[in-house]
């Protein structure tokens, strides 16, 4: 079923080069997940993941199939597209709780909610 | 036309999605179409604000720029966490920028980048005085980050959304 056999080494190197480079940003994001002390270092460390880390694989799973088929298949531009669009729904979710309770607990060195006439109808 | 496509950049987008999800063929460019056009009809229903005028040109010279910014910023933050944020002097902090910007799909570009970039996440916007809360994982100079944001991105994104 594969051909992965009859694919020229100038296609072959590439693609496991991007393969390699996205899987290890991966992975280093993961470990600064695991490594880092406060929360807001943490939400820094997975955005290598959804930027290099995805696009290194993307952009191998491109070239792969492209040159397999011999046509550009190109739909993992969606993954990314759609991948862009809704990091930061989550990471602004995550941000924004974590601030609510830092300024609930009176955490110090987090910058205060701003004066909005009522402090207490925080949206 | 404008009643039968009220978004023509939506559905046009859509149609283009479905054709590269699917394989190029008469049947799926059809069904594509009228996915496209019932998904219009219905934003329109939603009423969104208007989208303002836009212009192409700074929005490409943006994209390349991000895009340099994204793979140096990508270098910097794993070299940190290999580092271990250079034996312990790494410093991590809040910044808040004033931003001019205030369209939304604007605001929504800027979100993306600052997201898109690793070593800074965007927290918090206040809409009123329109405040950015930034973190920013490597922070040295505040200031750096606060002409950063402003003369790179946001300066690109006024030009385009004027």
């Amino acid at each position: 079923m594969t051909d992965f056999d009859t694919l020229s080494l100038w296609v072959a190197v590439p693609v496991g080069l991007l393969l390699v480079l996205g899987s290890t940003l991966t992975l280093l994001g993961t470990v600064g997940l695991v490594q880092l002390k406060s929360f807001y270092d943490r939400l820094h460390a997975p955005t290598l993941g959804t930027s290099w880390g995805t696009a290194g694989v993307l952009l191998a799973s491109i070239l792969l199939f492209s040159a397999l088929d011999g046509r550009a298949v190109l739909h993992e531009l969606v993954i990314g597209i759609f991948l862009l669009i809704t990091t930061p729904v989550t990471l602004m979710l995550l941000g924004r709780a974590a601030l609510h309770r830092d300024r609930a607990e009176k955490v110090r060195g987090i910058p205060p909610a701003r004066a909005r006439g009522d402090a207490g109808s925080d949206g | 036309m404008s009643r039968l496509i009220p978004h023509p950049l939506l559905s046009l987008g859509l149609v283009g999605v479905w054709l590269l999800l699917t394989r190029f063929s008469l049947g799926h460019l059809l069904l594509g179409t009228a996915i496209a056009l019932i998904a219009g009809w219905a934003l329109g229903a939603l009423e969104p604000p208007a989208l303002r005028r836009r212009r192409l040109l700074p929005l490409i010279r943006l994209a390349a720029i991000v895009a340099g910014d994204i793979v140096r910023s990508n270098i910097a933050v794993a070299r940190l966490i290999l580092t271990n944020g250079r034996g312990n002097s790494r410093r991590s902090g809040f910044v808040e920028i004033p931003l001019r910007l205030s369209d939304p799909t604007a605001l929504a570009m800027l979100a993306m980048i600052i997201t898109a970039t690793p070593g800074t996440a965007w927290l918090e916007h206040d809409s009123e005085n329109g405040v950015l809360l930034l973190h920013v994982f490597d922070l040295i100079e505040p200031g750096d980050w606060v002409t950063l944001i402003r003369d790179r991105y946001e300066s690109l994104l006024m030009e385009a959304f004027a």
